[in-house]
């Protein structure tokens, strides 16, 4: 962790314009469960169908492709990333500290409002908003970890990791039984499902996969997009 | 805060040292076996936009890896290493700057990246030295463009570097910011740093450096004193066109003098091909008065800088 490589990225992701971006999924996730709750009253299955589909399916990736790739690509591509790597610091190190501002920034948002939002639906019946918020806390750190390494690996990171989010995950990972295994998504709503004990809800993804799936991969990422970063090549207009 | 506990290296040297570099990007050679020595001083980097400048610059600060041949400093590697920018400063081409902070807290960040023991102090004096301390409350957006440039000066020279690169640093400035930094970059020079900076104008290289490698097609083209490169291209042959009262006249007389090697009479006006400047330079005004003829024009044809450049290719490997 270097607190000055931190500081600055926490300035480039909430200064100005850019915090709406991520605040946006999460108030839209609070404010589907208000009406819900104002429309049919409190309802378990509604709430476990709106965390499903919506905070563990749709915020949760797309919160951590924002914050993931977030937090370096747009340094990358215009090139005020030399700032950070022109000093005595270790990549790795740079490497983990835009890890750890990323995941937080995903975590915070998605657990916050994925907390709140089945709490009004469910309150704590079933321990279905325990559950999904820990879900989403851990999924969500996975993903930032996922989504920095996309965003040093290729300049096109927003739309390879959208092509991940909605063709991996939602289709072929809706489809394809064996595809579930290897989303991020699935090893998220497994942790959910062990937690809560709704009857609306059950997974096919053994927690004793997705947990070690999930710290595998995170660490995975970080390690290799310190690798990247240790080689980062500038090429001139030349 | 990282601060790592290995000293600095106690020899100030600051040699950056190229040895038969070249750096290619599948079929296109971008650099082609470069050997050159940069040492204490400033160097001045001259070449033609497209000739590998930037590329060269990427080498010796860290940013890209010579695809054969080695780049150290003070026979260190420098790719893969980044104790080297403990005694690097590099001040990129790109004007991108983190726009959300001002310019007090770009400096100071990159003090504390370099974990100095008085960062605010560091700041403050290098924010001084390039005259941005009034600015520097406000946030980099707002600057123009050679305030940003001075601003990423100051951040390069914050931890009082041994050697200091700068990839077109004189580009988008007005004269009076161009001439200020000139002189800090001279000043700097005189200390005892090392200091190359690329630039594709030659009087900008001129009135800087004491020392000009010269960078065409990818190629290391000329090394040497700014005198000597100077004069190299000063010798070259260069094509005038005359335009006068009586063309004819002032061409016959023209091919009778040895500072003129072809003389050629067409719809323009006269062409001259030189071959000693400054023979014909003092002989043409003296030639068409006491020929009674007036000179309307006297312009030289070829003075691009790729005709330059080509020229001291063609020299240098003769």
């Amino acid at each position: 962790m270097n607190t000055v490589v931190a500081d600055i990225t926490y300035r480039a992701m909430l200064g100005r314009k850019r915090i709406w971006l991520l605040v946006l999924l999460p108030v839209a996730l609070v404010a589907l469960a208000a009406l819900l709750r104002l429309v049919n009253g409190q309802d378990e299955q509604t709430a476990v169908l709106l965390m499903k589909s919506f905070a563990i399916g749709t915020m949760l990736p797309l919160l951590g492709l924002i914050a993931g790739t977030g937090v370096i690509a747009p340094e990358i591509e215009d090139g005020t990333i030399i700032h950070l790597l022109a000093k005595p610091i270790s990549r790795p190190i740079i490497a983990v500290t835009k890890f750890v501002v990323a995941a937080s920034l995903v975590a915070v948002l998605a657990a916050v409002s994925t907390y709140a939002a089945a709490y009004l639906l469910a309150g704590s019946e079933s321990g279905v908003a325990t559950g999904f918020t820990l879900g989403a806390l851990f999924g969500g750190v996975a993903y930032a970890a996922v989504f920095l390494l996309l965003g040093v690996l290729t300049r096109h990171a927003v739309a390879v990791g959208v092509i991940y989010a909605l063709v991996w995950e939602g289709v072929v990972g809706g489809y394809v039984p064996g595809a579930r295994k290897f989303s991020i998504q699935q090893w998220a709503q497994s942790l959910a499902d062990h937690v809560s004990s709704s009857p609306f809800f059950s997974t096919e993804v053994t927690l004793g996969f997705a947990i070690p799936a999930m710290v595998i991969v995170t660490i995975g990422a970080v390690v290799w997009t310190g690798q990247r970063l240790r080689s980062l090549s500038l090429t001139g207009d030349d | 805060m990282t601060t790592t506990t290995s000293s600095p290296v106690t020899t100030r040297r600051g040699v950056v040292e190229l040895a038969q570099v070249s750096r290619w990007y599948g079929n296109v050679v971008a650099v082609n076996d470069v050997t050159m020595t940069i040492g204490p001083g400033v160097t001045g980097l001259l070449g033609p936009n497209g000739a590998g400048k930037s590329t060269l610059l990427h080498m010796m600060a860290g940013f890209l890896a010579p695809s054969s041949g080695t780049a150290t400093l003070d026979g260190g590697r420098i790719w893969h290493n980044h104790e080297i920018y403990r005694q690097i400063g590099l001040v990129p081409e790109k004007e991108a700057v983190y726009g959300f902070l001002t310019g007090w807290q770009f400096v100071l960040s990159s003090a504390r990246l370099h974990g100095l023991p008085s960062p605010a102090d560091a700041a403050r004096r290098a924010l001084d030295l390039v005259e941005m301390t009034d600015a520097s409350g406000r946030r980099i957006e707002t600057y123009s463009k050679g305030m940003r440039q001075r601003v990423k000066v100051a951040a390069a020279l914050v931890h009082d570097p041994q050697v200091l690169l700068l990839d077109e640093p004189f580009n988008g400035m007005d004269p009076r910011q161009r001439l200020h930094l000139m002189d800090l970059v001279r000043r700097m020079g005189e200390e005892g740093r090392t200091i190359l900076f690329s630039s594709h104008i030659l009087e900008e290289v001129e009135r800087v450096a004491h020392h000009i490698e010269v960078l065409v097609a990818g190629r290391h083209a000329a090394s040497g004193d700014y005198r000597e490169i100077r004069r190299r291209m000063a010798d070259r042959p260069h094509l005038f066109r005359v335009r006068s009262s009586d063309d004819r006249r002032l061409a016959a007389a023209l091919i009778g003098d040895p500072s003129s090697s072809a003389v050629s009479l067409t719809e323009q006006g006269v062409e001259v091909q030189v071959t000693d400047h400054a023979r014909f330079t003092a002989l043409l005004p003296r030639m068409a008065r006491d020929l009674a003829v007036h000179l309307w024009q006297v312009s030289p044809t070829d003075e691009d800088l790729e005709s330059v450049f080509s020229y001291l290719i063609s020299g240098s490997s003769r």
